[in-house]
């Protein structure tokens, strides 16, 4: 048992003593939590368009000053003719350009029925969505409150309600999906080259060469980086509660629960890729290409898996951090209890138990 | 400077924050000349050659290589040098042929000049039948040589080894050194580092480095009888126990 | 078993890609208990690969070995119970400080610094005064110490120390050779290995080892024993032309330069003084000094090369 802990011990040394490390494992999820939490935004505000007017009548008017309030537009004003909007266009100047044809107001009363035409820099074909969209509502807004005033027998209204985050904001997104990306790099990434570092330096040969039993050395090299994870779980959870405004929905032992299952799930995978490898490089380009990377594209987090082709999908369900990301979801964002998680928990567990036989089977205690 | 020095040193400093690995050494190498550069390790003597070969600007000081200026015309000494190392050596995974192909095109070698060197080294050397085999394949005296004689392909004015006989076979140590012996007798000047004490008896003059200085600089003989030591080793135990570096 | 390690007929052979090198071939040797032997052999050799079978890190392709009377592969875990490995390149803990690097060591094998105190004492108290240092920013002499403490920390039967005094220099090297001499009376078992040629004259028996194959084992003394004809010391004023010269007589067998003077094997055993100046005569250089000496281990080393 001393000689365990006496492991454990020369571990957190070697964590502790090397400045890189500890910048990695404690700088790095407190600026993704912040960066991902306030500067990077699905949403899109103070957008820059320009609004043709060619009929300056009071309804046309009224339209572009609720336009003009929205917070979602920033009005360029001195776009003044068609010939004008190409360039600003091509120049980026604008991302949506809305006109409105000669006689608007004529055309609504008369005609009852009038155009509004939308041109967007679709470049970016979300952004384009998302501003004609914005547009398009802002316009269907007054004419809702203009139907108030006259009478139609049928009429369809539509309500909508997001639940769970009303507000849309993004970064109840986020926060699930840096958790699994910050314990990626800590458990894998940190863990394998911690195992093959001892392995390169040589210092791997004379531990073998000593009473002390493989599965103490794996476990030693593991708790440090538990520990390490538990404590970065805890403070972007308090993160996401007090800076972000996401709040904790459900309840926090089962999600702390979960966090920490995972995280034995990554150490298994980190022991993984140790023992296919005798190089540190080698260790950290599997753990960036093969878990980093498929970790953000297929666990759902940026985007969609169900909009992924199928074959996609198919892979998506070996990634650890998709059922990771469901489960927190789940838990922390929409508030639910374990009867809802306990399938993707139990794949999570089967993982590590996966995980953890293989690389204690392929562990080597000889030098080839 | 005459034509006849290689290499002119004076001065030469090169300080790495607080500490100064190498002390305002001054020395002169002639041409054609057998230099041994001896020293215990971390006196400085990998910093001066690294200096030497361009590879690192000094602090302070002046110095001459081949005729060019250390600070101006450090590529330019680059290609009247040669380098071999104990660790730098040749690809292993490619054949020898494609090594000297891939060295003598650095230097600018002509494709009729690799040829033919390619094979009146192969000749000198008895490699016919490896010649287009894998590096790794070669023991390593063959190696050794082999690296040598690439390090020479350019016929470089001056030729610096660094441990070039480390953990070779003394068969091949000795075959080694007559090669490095037909090289100054061709009029190159060898600039050689090395921890067998029995080498050091073949050079022209030898230098000794103690804590970032030369402590010690003249031919076999005469630091032999300036110490009065029987051997170039009991010189080297005399000087390098003073050394405050090795704690 | 009285032997403290036995090794009988093992090989052992590699894949390099697609070159299949043949690392150990033949080999078969006992070390007495309490004896310093020598693997002598350049890089290469098989020294290492030769290590680490015997501490039971590699399994032979062919062949069996004893340690301590055990087994290397069917009681390998005895044998790292009790046994003390040094491997190349001073394995150590960069980070840790001396003291760190100690007691890890001591705690993995169940014992600690003050148990074992008597064993270390001399090679500690050198390095005491820098315990608190980090190991990494050690000289190459002081590292080489820690690495030898910490093999010995645990008091192993048999100590396996794998070229400690490669890359370091000659001071250092004498004053480690001292410190295995006095470890020696303790009744430890050592085996040392170096391609340091004169390092073999410090060890109670030498195998000298060349491509996989040991050449020889005895004693040097008995080594140089067998040193075949006779040696001859050659110096002259210009040793390069000396050379020449005598490598193209006909009577001259080898002339290799060994620093101040030229070995000479003459064809013809049983030379005398006066022949040997005979034949030197025949050489343009004047002034040649010429004497007898016995042998020392490389040319015994060189001799069985050329067989």
């Amino acid at each position: 048992m001393k000689q365990f802990l006496f492991f454990v011990q020369k571990e957190f040394y070697h964590l502790l003593r090397d400045p890189r490390t500890m910048i990695i494992l404690f700088g790095m999820p407190l600026t993704q939590i912040l960066i991902f939490g306030f500067a990077l935004t699905n949403e899109v505000k103070n957008t820059r368009i320009a609004i043709l007017d060619n009929s300056k009548d009071p309804v046309t008017a009224e339209i572009i000053q609720q336009l003009e309030a929205s917070r979602y537009f920033d009005v360029v004003k001195n776009i003044k003719s068609n010939n004008e909007l190409e360039p600003a266009f091509q120049q980026g100047i604008i991302k949506l350009a809305i006109v409105f044809p000669q006689r608007f107001q004529y055309s609504l009363l008369h005609e009852n029925e009038a155009s509004v035409q939308m041109i967007a820099d679709a470049t970016d074909p979300n952004v384009a969505n998302t501003l004609s969209n914005y547009a398009t509502a802002i316009i269907l807004d007054y004419q809702n409150n203009m139907k108030g005033q006259v009478e139609f027998p049928y009429t369809i209204n539509t309500e909508v309600r997001m639940l769970y985050n009303p507000q849309l904001k993004g970064s109840y997104n986020f926060v699930p999906g840096v958790m699994a990306m910050v314990l990626m790099l800590v458990c894998a990434m940190m863990t394998s080259i911690s195992i093959v570092r001892e392995k390169e330096m040589g210092t791997m040969e004379i531990i073998l060469v000593s009473p002390i039993v493989p599965i103490h050395v794996i476990i030693a090299k593991m708790v440090p980086y538990f520990l390490l994870s538990s404590v970065n779980i805890g403070s972007i959870l308090l993160l996401s509660v007090f800076v972000l405004d996401v709040p904790i929905q459900g309840n926090l032992v089962l999600l702390v629960s979960e966090c920490l299952l995972f995280t034995v799930t990554v150490l298994g995978l980190g022991l993984l890729i140790s023992s296919v490898t005798d190089s540190q490089q080698i260790a950290m380009l599997i753990s960036l290409m093969g878990l980093f990377l498929p970790t953000i594209m297929l666990s759902g987090f940026m985007f969609p898996i169900e909009n992924m082709p199928v074959p996609l999908q198919i892979v998506s369900n070996i990634v650890p951090a998709k059922w990771f990301y469901f489960i927190v979801k789940t838990v922390m964002i929409k508030g639910l209890g374990f009867k809802y998680v306990w399938k993707e928990t139990l794949i999570l567990i089967g993982m590590t138990i996966f995980f953890l036989v293989v690389s204690i089977k392929k562990f080597k205690i000889r030098l080839e | 400077m005459m034509a006849d020095t290689a290499i002119s040193v004076k001065q030469l400093t090169k300080r790495f924050g607080a500490f100064t690995a190498v002390n305002e050494i001054t020395f002169d190498v002639k041409r054609g000349e057998i230099f041994g550069f001896l020293g215990a390790n971390g006196a400085g003597k990998t910093t001066a050659i690294r200096m030497l070969c361009g590879l690192s600007f000094p602090t302070s000081g002046e110095a001459t290589v081949a005729g060019y200026d250390l600070f101006r015309d450090a590529e330019k000494i680059k290609k009247s040098i040669g380098y071999m190392s104990q660790k730098f050596s040749l690809y292993e995974d490619l054949t020898i042929r494609e090594n000297i192909r891939f060295y003598g095109g650095i230097y600018g070698l002509s494709d009729k000049e690799i040829k033919s060197k390619t094979d009146s080294m192969v000749q000198q050397l008895h490699l016919q039948e490896q010649v287009d085999k894998l590096v790794k394949s070669l023991p390593l005296g063959w190696k050794q040589k082999l690296s040598f004689s690439v390090a020479m392909l350019h016929q470089p004015k001056i030729v610096f080894l660094d441990e070039p006989t480390g953990g070779v076979d003394p068969i091949t140590r000795r075959e080694f050194w007559t090669m490095i012996y037909e090289a100054a007798g061709t009029g190159t000047t060898v600039f050689v580092t090395t921890h067998y004490m029995d080498e050091a008896e073949y050079c022209d003059r030898v230098s000794i480095m103690v804590d970032g200085k030369i402590d010690a600089l003249d031919t076999p003989m005469e630091l032999k009888r300036k110490f009065n030591a029987p051997s170039m080793e009991e010189v080297f135990v005399q000087l390098a126990r003073k050394a405050k570096r090795g704690e | 078993m009285d032997a403290a390690v036995k090794v009988n007929d093992v090989y052992k052979s590699f894949t390099n890609g697609k070159v299949e090198v043949k690392a150990l071939q033949e080999i078969s040797f006992e070390v007495n208990r309490g004896e310093v032997f020598g693997l002598i052999g350049p890089d290469g050799a098989g020294k290492t690969t030769l290590f680490r079978i015997l501490t039971t890190l590699m399994i032979a392709n062919k062949g069996d070995a004893w340690v301590d009377g055990f087994h290397v592969v069917k009681d390998y875990e005895k044998i790292r119970n009790r046994v003390g490995y040094m491997p190349g390149r001073f394995s150590l803990y960069q980070d840790l400080t001396v003291e760190e690097n100690l007691s890890f060591f001591a705690t993995l094998f169940n014992t600690t610094l003050e148990e074992n105190y008597d064993l270390v004492k001399s090679i500690y108290q050198q390095i005491e005064p820098f315990k608190k240092r980090r190991a990494g920013a050690l000289s190459g002499g002081m590292k080489q110490k820690l690495a030898l403490s910490c093999a010995l920390i645990h008091r192993p039967s048999v100590l396996f120390l794998d070229e400690p005094t490669t890359g370091v220099d000659a001071v250092s090297r004498k004053e480690f050779w001292e410190l295995l001499r006095q470890l020696q009376v303790r009744g430890i078992t050592i085996i040392v290995s170096t391609p340091y040629m004169d390092e073999a004259s410090l060890c109670d028996r030498v195998a000298l080892m060349q491509e996989g194959k040991i050449m020889k084992i005895d004693s040097p003394k008995g080594i140089i024993e067998g040193f075949a004809k006779p040696l001859w010391a050659v110096r002259s004023a210009n040793m390069y032309r000396l050379m020449i010269d005598l490598r193209a007589l006909k009577e001259v067998d080898t002339c290799y330069p060994f620093g101040q003077y030229h070995h000479v094997v003459f064809k013809n055993a049983g030379e005398t003084l006066e022949h040997a100046k005979q034949v030197m005569a025949m050489v343009s250089e004047v002034n040649v000094e010429i004497r007898r000496i016995p042998a020392t281990i490389e040319d015994c080393f060189m001799a069985l090369m050329r067989r």
